[in-house]
Parts: structure tokens; C-alpha cells; sequence
């Protein structure tokens, strides 16, 4: 197991090289192996999300329309919705799915440094995915609690699935939070143990520091989730109370007596607002990195953005709360949480600054990852600035139950980081197949989805300032502030977020056909600096390097260095008359 | 007053933080003339893997902790919270596992030294007493529930028995490995004994070293819970005058 702990012991590599096609391919300990087992099955159980959102926007913009869907079953799609997005498809994919591929291959070592545990929290997170989706089909169905699972309603008679899908709810979230800590402990000793020569903390792309940072944030913050899981499925099961206040439910009085709803929704949120950034920082980090292969420039503030990663990090953890302002919860606290949430956005806004600085009259190849990269930079721009209304106490209150939060975190933790996803995928397929991918069909999903996002979400803003609530149903005519052409929006909303959901379908044939029939790909296509571009192989082989493993001389981002041959040096070319360093950068070629 | 508090402890962590970034002022994009060596590897990886993994570990029995307490009540104890007095086997199950605990340090000092009969002993005896306090742990159980305690809608109960049996499950965690080692060592038992010093310092060093620091902070952890539950049962004030 330790002949990847320390980089440099390549010659017990060749020992290890698995010769089976299933211990290749599916008991496989390859990382690369890994990341796609991730990806593909975060992708595949993300599209039965999918078809819930659109099942749920069909019946908003068109109530009465499609007799299946009942009221319980818009509550249970809203529910494995949102959880398996947030959980199973964001977090699943970018830590296990990229964190996997990339950590090992950008700091030039061979694999995570325990490959074996790495394969078992692939296994895990399979679990974890079979239980939910066992949990569809148990008697009752899905839990519709609502993917907060507040108690409590989430484990009372009335609630969809309050039987087995709200246990099967909690017991996958258990196995996946078991797969994440064995995954995530893997790519944090990785980072820290297991990087090539000259690879020092301060030369890693910032990809790696946004899934670094990421991992640790959720090795921290899952516990939560965990602790609240166990202590819900106590509740619902043997009839402790320390969620479930005294209660009386369809006319009796239940046993329980005392519990704290209020501390299930401090622990979930302690988990939740890091979940938050769980997600965005490998996406922050990423999505940097595409902004400077693609404009040919170095990162604008390299070591401010690793400031602010490390900044948001510590930050995440003590602003859960403004997620809770209208829970009853002591108003100083949300004084406090509004100051918090307003101070995380100033090392986010200077990153969006530094994206922004960075392309800045650069070289801008409007290549299919930069385009998703730019819609990023717009996306998560209006969603943070609604962000920062919500954030405030005071604007939260009339708003918090409208779909200007609906907008607000589809914006921000929805649309951006997949934006990032699609970039990435676009950016490294190449590597990962060895094909490139057809440009046009990507340029046609670029712009369906993100004119599509727009025609999606603007539209809800305003819902929600008209103070049309969400999680509703229906809105008949009892409600009768909401004026007509609130429906009309709806209509336009459910039409666009259809074609948006039918235009994912061009992406995966994109992905599917150009996998066979695709353009044999370039080594390094996009010219890139990072160490994974270097590789002597495409796609990469086991153990990454050949004999030798890479060394570093400089960091990931020397793009457009005056004086140098090319319009990039790769971290591992050494200093030369042709290969200056990048210091010269923005001071004009030193003779 | 509590707000007071959070804002001064908001501000120290920013000062805390500003001493810190000052630490990264490399500037990356500078020659570092040959490559520079990196300072990570000076450490094995399990070692570094584990001492993550202790950071979870302290986070979720961290977040147990504050759940006892947030559901206790801050000022006046939650009318649903009945303390109840702790079995009085807690106190011989302590005992077991702090000499489980110094038997672990016996082995690593052991190892260190090559010495592989009395690292062998060592661990053994290390692996019994906490097997005696896993042991012991059901009889608490037990005990509770035939004195009529055992009643899960009270919190303090149920508290009880969700920090015991987590901390128990960590417990067989570690005697897993701790099998798993046993046995590698029985299998490398048949090395001439020329060679077995260097060999049983060689191979085990680090596992034990590993289980060592393992049974060290589950201890610790231990020792929180039991203080935890000792100072909330209906006896605690007897325990504390008997202390004192």
C-alpha cells in the first residue's frame, strides 16, 4: 500500500500493476479508474434528479395538467431533488470524481496514497446511492421531508415516506458520509504527503488547493450530517425525543417530550453551509485554472486566491446560521451570522475580481471550457450578489419563504458549480479518453444552458420579491395576492427548463459518441502548464509516469512569459535561456 | 453577553489568521534556483492519515458533545432530562482501559527497543484490557437496563447510550487492527533471532506507534465522555464531595 507514499519509489510500482481486467477496471485501486466509477454514477443518479425538477416544473407551470403527480409525490421529487444534487451529484463529482483524477495527476505522484481504502469509499458511495434509490421504491416511496429533513415533520404521520424512505434517506447519507471520510482522508494525505519533487504547497495549481481545502472542509463538517442522521433515526425508530418536542399528532399525544427541533437544524446547517462550500471551492479552483490556460495568462493574485480559499474554508464554518433566521432562534445570533456572512464575501468577491483581472486582455481562446468558465464568472456573480441580500436579516425575513431563495441558491450552488462541472469535463476529456470532443455540439450545450439558466432563474427573482412562496404545490385561487401573470412566468420558467434539461441529453451523446468516434487528441491540446499535460501517455497509464516521476521547477501558471519560445512553459521544464521563469511576466522581457 | 464573546473570538481567529498567511509569502512565480525540496515527506503517510482521521473523530464526538449540551438545556435543564446514577463498573472499566493504554506505550517503547517478546507481551496485554473494558461496557449496559433506567425518551438515557456505544465502536475499530497485527507478528514469529530485532523494529515500528497514539486519544475521548456523564448523573454531587 505504501509504494505511492513516497513519490520517488517508483521501482515497486511495476509490482502492482493489476493485470485483470477486473481488477483493472472494476476492483480497481487506480485513481483514474476511481474518479470515473465516481463520475459516472454521480452522472447517472444526477439525471434521475433531473427528470424530478422537470416532473416538478411541469406541475407549477402547468397545475392540473399532469394528473400523476400528486401533492406527495412534488414533495418527494423536491427531496431527492435537492439531496441528490447538493450530495450525491456536486460533492460526489467534484471531490471523488475530480479530486480523484486530479490530485494525483497535478502533483505528479502515482496514485492517492492508499489506494485501497480509495477503491472501498467508491464502493461506499455505490452503497450509498443504491440505499437512496432502494428507499424509492420501499412502501410509502421516498421521504418528502424536503432535503433538509427538518424534524418534526420529516419523521411524523403526514409526511410522504415517513415509514422507510426517511431511514433509507438517513441511512444512505451514513454510508456516504463513511465513503467521503475514506475518500476524503485519502486526498488530503495525498496532497500533503505524496507531492513530486519541487512540488512545493505554493507551485500546486489552485484546482488542487480548491479540492484540498474542499476535502478538509468536509472531513470536518460531515460529522454533523452524521450526528443529526443517527439522532433522527433514533428518534423515528426506538422513540427517543432529541429532536421531537411533546406533540400531539392526528389527535394523540405522542411520547415524546422536549426534544429540540431547533438543535437538529443547528447541527444540519453546521454541516450545510460548509456542504456549500465543499462544492464551490473545488469549483473556485478549477475553474480558475481553465481562465488562465484558455486566456494564456498567469493567475491574477495566485497567492491572494489561496489566501481566500483557505479564508472562505475557515469562514464556512461560522455562518450556518443565516440559514436559520426565521427558525426562532435567538435574534442576536442572526446580528452576528449577518456580520459573518458579509465579512466570507470579501475573500469571494476578491476572487471573482482576480477571475475577472485574469482574462483581462489576455489571450481569450473562446474554446468550450473558457466559455463555460466565463458563464461561471456571471452566474455565480448574480448569485452571490443576491447573496449578500439574504445574508441580511432584515431582507431575509419577508423573503426567505420565496423563490428568491429558490433563484438565489440555484444561482449560486446549483448553476455555477455545474458550470464548472461542464467545463472541466470539456477541458480534461481529452486526457481522460484520449479524444477530443465535437466543439460544436459543446459550443450549442454551452449556450442552451447558459442562455437557459437565465430564462430559468431571472424570472423567479421577481417571483419572490411578488413574495410567491415556495414549496408549494399549486397556487389556487385562495391565494390571492399572487396576479396572473405570475402563472404566465411559471409557464415560461417549466417551457425553458425543459429544453435546458433536454439539451444535457446533446452533451452526454457528445460525451458517449466522441469517446469512439471522437478526433484522435493531442498529448496537451490546450497548451497547458499543469503536470497532468505532461504525462507520457494519453490517457494516462497506471502508476501515471512511466519510470520516472516528473520534477518541478516552477509554478502552474507560466503563460505568455516574455522571452520564452512558446506561449507556455510546463511546470516540470527547468529554467533555461528559451524557458525563462515567470517572474518577468508583466515587467517587459529582461536582457 | 454570548454575543460579546462570539465577535471577540471572531476577531482573534482574524488576527490568528493574518499572523498565518504571512507564512505564505513565497512568491511562486519566482526561480527558486534548483527545485526546491519539499518539506511533506518527512513523515509516513499513515502517520499523517491518522492524525487526520483523529481530526473527524474529534469533530464528531465534538458535535455529540454539543448536542448533550444544547439538548440539556442553557439555563434551566430541559424538564424531560432525568439523570440517573452512573453504574458504578464505569469506574473499573476506566481503570482497564488507562492500563490497556499504558500497555500500549510499553509495546511502542518495547518495539523501539527490538525487544519483540516483550513488544509481543506487551500488546497483549494491552488488547485484553480493553477487551476487559468492552466487556465491561455491556455489563453497564446491562446493569441500566435491569435497574429500570433504560428508558429512551429520557435524554439523559439516551445520551448515555449513544456516547458509550460510539465510543465502544471506535474501541473495536482499533482491536481490529490490533488482531490484524497479532497475527502479522505470529507469522513473521519464525525469523531467526539474529535478525529479529532489527526485523520486529522494521515492520512494527509504526503499527504500534499508530495503535499507540489510536489508544492514547481514545482514552482521552473516554475520559471526556465519562466526566460528561459523571458530572450530569443524580449522584454527582456525592462523587464530587468523595473527589474533593
Amino acid at each position: 500500500m505504501a509504494y505511492v507514499a513516497i513519490a520517488d519509489r517508483d521501482h515497486e510500482h511495476e509490482l502492482h500493476d493489476p493485470h485483470s481486467w477486473i481488477r483493472k477496471y472494476v476492483w480497481s485501486q487506480d485513481h483514474k479508474v476511481i474518479a470515473i466509477q465516481y463520475a459516472v454514477v454521480a452522472t447517472a443518479i444526477g439525471l434521475v434528479a433531473l427528470v424530478m425538477s422537470v416532473l416538478m416544473r411541469l406541475q407549477l407551470g402547468f397545475p392540473d395538467t399532469f394528473k400523476l403527480i400528486a401533492p406527495e409525490h412534488y414533495y418527494q421529487f423536491i427531496t431527492m431533488h435537492g439531496m441528490i444534487m447538493v450530495i450525491y451529484l456536486l460533492t460526489a463529482l467534484f471531490l471523488g470524481g475530480f479530486g480523484n483524477y486530479l490530485i494525483p495527476l497535478m502533483l505528479g505522484s502515482r496514485d492517492m496514497v492508499f489506494p485501497y481504502m480509495n477503491m472501498l469509499s467508491f464502493w461506499f458511495y455505490l452503497l450509498a446511492v443504491l440505499i437512496l434509490v432502494a428507499g424509492m421504491f420501499v412502501p410509502g416511496g421516498p421521504t418528502g421531508a424536503g432535503w433538509t429533513l427538518y424534524p418534526p415533520q420529516a419523521i411524523l404521520p403526514g409526511t410522504p415516506g415517513v415509514t422507510w424512505g426517511i431511514l433509507c434517506m438517513l441511512a444512505s447519507l451514513a454510508v456516504f458520509i463513511i465513503a467521503f471520510t475514506m475518500g476524503g482522508l485519502n486526498y488530503v494525505t495525498t496532497v500533503l504527503q505524496a507531492r513530486c519533487r519541487g512540488m512545493t504547497f505554493m507551485r500546486m495549481p489552485l484546482s488542487v488547493w480548491g479540492i484540498f481545502t474542499a476535502s478538509i472542509l468536509g472531513l470536518l463538517a460531515f460529522p454533523a450530517l452524521f450526528v443529526s442522521a443517527i439522532m433522527m433515526a433514533l428518534d423515528s425508530t426506538i422513540g427517543t425525543s432529541f429532536f421531537l418536542p411533546a406533540v400531539n399528532s392526528m389527535g394523540e399525544n405522542l411520547k415524546y417530550s422536549g426534544g429540540s427541533p431547533l438543535l437538529f437544524q443547528h447541527l444540519f446547517w453546521f454541516f450545510g453551509h460548509p456542504e456549500v462550500y465543499i462544492v464551490a471551492l473545488p469549483a473556485f479552483g478549477i475553474v480558475s485554472d481553465l481562465l488562465s490556460t484558455h486566456a494564456r495568462r498567469n493567475i491574477f493574485g495566485y497567492r491572494m486566491m489561496v489566501w481566500a480559499i483557505l479564508a472562505i474554508g475557515v469562514l464556512s464554518f461560522v455562518v450556518w446560521a443565516h440559514h436559520m433566521y426565521i427558525s426562532g432562534m435567538n435574534p442576536y445570533f442572526g446580528f452576528f451570522f449577518a456580520t459573518t456572512t458579509l465579512i466570507i464575501a470579501v475573500p469571494t468577491a476578491i476572487k471573482v475580481y482576480n477571475w475577472v483581472l485574469t482574462i483581462w486582455k489576455g489571450d481569450v481562446h473562446l474554446t468550450v471550457p473558457m466559455l463555460f468558465a466565463i458563464g461561471f464568472i456571471f452566474t455565480f456573480v448574480n448569485g452571490g450578489l443576491t447573496g449578500l441580500f439574504l445574508g441580511n436579516v432584515t431582507v431575509d425575513v419577508p423573503l426567505s419563504g420565496t423563490y428568491f431563495v429558490v433563484a438565489h441558491f440555484h444561482m449560486v450552488m446549483g448553476v455555477s458549480p455545474i458550470m464548472v462541472v461542464f467545463g472541466a469535463i470539456y477541458h480534461w476529456y481529452p486526457k481522460i479518453t484520449g479524444r477530443m470532443f465535437d466543439e460544436t455540439l459543446g459550443k450549442v450545450h454551452f449556450w442552451a444552458t447558459f442562455l437557459g439558466t437565465y430564462a430559468i432563474y431571472l424570472p423567479m427573482h421577481y417571483l419572490g420579491i411578488l413574495g410567491v412562496p415556495r414549496r408549494y404545490y399549486a397556487y389556487g385561487d385562495s391565494i390571492s395576492f399572487i396576479p396572473e401573470s405570475v402563472h404566465l412566468a411559471n409557464e415560461w420558467i417549466t417551457i425553458s427548463a425543459v429544453i435546458v434539461a433536454a439539451i444535457q441529453l446533446v452533451f452526454l451523446y457528445n460525451l458517449i459518441w466522441s469517446y469512439f468516434r471522437g478526433a484522435k487528441a493531442d498529448p496537451n491540446p490546450w497548451r497547458a502548464t499543469t503536470l497532468e499535460w505532461q504525462t507520457p501517455d494519453t490517457p494516462p497509464k497506471h502508476g501515471n509516469w512511466g519510470k520516472d516521476l516528473p520534477v518541478v521547477y516552477r509554478w502552474a501558471y507560466d503563460y505568455s512569459v516574455p522571452g520564452a519560445k512558446e506561449d507556455f512553459i510546463p511546470q516540470n521544464v527547468p529554467p533555461s535561456s528559451d524557458t525563462p521563469a515567470g517572474h518577468d511576466h508583466g515587467h517587459g522581457a529582461k536582457t | 453577553m454570548s454575543l460579546t464573546v462570539a465577535y471577540s473570538a471572531l476577531i482573534t481567529g482574524i488576527l490568528v489568521w493574518l499572523v498565518l498567511v504571512t507564512r505564505f509569502r513565497t512568491k511562486s512565480w519566482e526561480p527558486l534556483g534548483v527545485t526546491a525540496e519539499i518539506d511533506g515527506q518527512r513523515f509516513p503517510p499513515q502517520r499523517v492519515g491518522l492524525w487526520v482521521f483523529l481530526a473527524v473523530v474529534t469533530s464528531l464526538f465534538g458535535l455529540f458533545i454539543a448536542a448533550f449540551f444544547m439538548r440539556m438545556g442553557h439555563d434551566v435543564v430541559a424538564p424531560d432530562w432525568k439523570p440517573f446514577p452512573e453504574p458504578m463498573i464505569l469506574w473499573i472499566n476506566t481503570a482497564a482501559l488507562i492500563i490497556g493504554s499504558v500497555a500500549m506505550q510499553w509495546a511502542r517503547s518495547s518495539v523501539a527497543k527490538g525487544d519483540a517478546v516483550s513488544t509481543r507481551r506487551a500488546l497483549i496485554v494491552a488488547g485484553v484490557m480493553t477487551l476487559a473494558f468492552l466487556v465491561g461496557q455491556v455489563l453497564a449496559w446491562r446493569l441500566m437496563i435491569m435497574s429500570g433506567y433504560f428508558q429512551p425518551y429520557n435524554p439523559a438515557v439516551a445520551f448515555f447510550y449513544l456516547l458509550t456505544l460510539l465510543h465502544a465502536l471506535h474501541v473495536i475499530g482499533g482491536m481490529v487492527v490490533w488482531v490484524r497485527m497479532l497475527l502479522r507478528m505470529r507469522a513473521v514469529n519464525a525469523a531467526p533471532p539474529a535478525t529479529e530485532a532489527v526485523d520486529v523494529r522494521r515492520r512494527f515500528r509504526l503499527s504500534v506507534e499508530l495503535c499507540t497514539v489510536y489508544w492514547h486519544y481514545l482514552l482521552f475521548v473516554w475520559l471526556v465522555v465519562f466526566a460528561l456523564l459523571l458530572t450530569h448523573s443524580i449522584d454527582s454531587e456525592f462523587v464530587f464531595d468523595r473527589l474533593c
